[in-house]
């Protein structure tokens, strides 16, 4: 292993970790809800009566609209073509409802409440993206 | 009317931490995954950072019984870690090593009018109906899962 210097970014990584942390801090006071994107995401496709949902949604998209008129923010670069990324897209979806939640339900809220279900589903789909990362960049090659 | 408000705030401030920690990026995410090469560890400065502020919130809302838009604070009922948790984690962990994309991301990532952000939507809302489909088919009598 070697650290990656040129990306690293702990110091902007750490204060979005604050802003993510504030926003689930915000969200359970507030609201009164976990704030795991795939289920607040499922919740509003699923039961569209409940508009807060949708309100959250709105937040999110409106995002970095915002953030880009504050700093410079270049647009995502996504790495793999269409039809993996369809796949890859189906399985996060699927997976995220059987598993009951996401990085941000499990890795996030989870944690942060010391649910041993969300401490075991994080190191299980952690494991699991590295070994899938490790298989397509390392051995496929 | 609170409630909304409260929601859209949080996905908004939500959405700008995943703007300013790189992590809507899939490629940095990707970064963070791959172990074996060049790796970028910033992912778990996020995962850090948030869980720091996060916990405080959480052992006040347990002593809560109401937020401030009146309404119960639900968390998820306790269960053990059984196979649908471990399976389910499996498969949400590769989908995420294939493409560096989780659902936040993906939502996010619309509002850069990406149209891979688009395709993986709709593959993960597909993804979503699936199973719920098949729960209803298995006809499995379990409470509702609850967002975790």
């Amino acid at each position: 292993m070697t650290l990656d210097l040129v990306h690293f970014t702990p110091l902007a990584s750490l204060c979005g970790g604050v802003l993510i942390g504030g926003a689930a801090a915000l969200l359970i006071l507030g609201a009164g809800r976990i704030l795991g994107a795939s289920g607040v995401y499922a919740g509003a496709v699923q039961t569209p009566a409940e508009v807060w949902r949708w309100w959250w949604l709105v937040g999110l998209v409106a995002a970095p609209l915002i953030a880009k008129l504050v700093g410079n923010v270049p647009a995502p670069v996504f790495t793999v073509g269409p039809l993996t990324l369809a796949a890859a897209g189906l399985l996060v979806g699927f997976g995220a409802r059987l598993g009951s939640g996401c990085t941000s339900g499990h890795g996030v809220c989870g944690i942060a409440r010391l649910s041993p279900r969300s401490l075991a589903a994080t190191a299980i789909f952690m494991t699991s993206g590295f070994l899938v990362v490790f298989a397509v960049r390392h051995l496929a090659n | 009317m609170v409630r909304n408000i409260v929601a859209l705030f949080a996905g908004l401030v939500f959405g700008l931490g995943l703007c300013l920690s790189g992590m809507y990026n899939p490629q940095k995410v990707l970064g963070f995954l791959d172990i074996a090469g060049a790796w970028d560890p910033s992912l778990a400065f996020v995962m850090g950072g948030a869980i720091a502020v996060a916990a405080p919130a959480f052992a006040l809302a347990k002593r809560q019984r109401r937020s401030w838009s009146g309404e119960t604070i639900e968390f998820p009922p306790t269960r053990p870690i059984d196979g649908p948790l471990a399976l389910g984690a499996v498969l949400f962990g590769a989908g995420w090593g294939l493409a560096g994309v989780c659902p936040g991301p993906a939502l996010v990532d619309l509002g850069f009018f990406s149209s891979s952000a688009a395709l993986f939507v709709v593959a993960m809302t597909v993804g979503v109906f699936v199973h719920s489909g098949l729960r209803a088919g298995l006809r499995v009598r379990r409470p509702i899962a609850q967002d975790a």
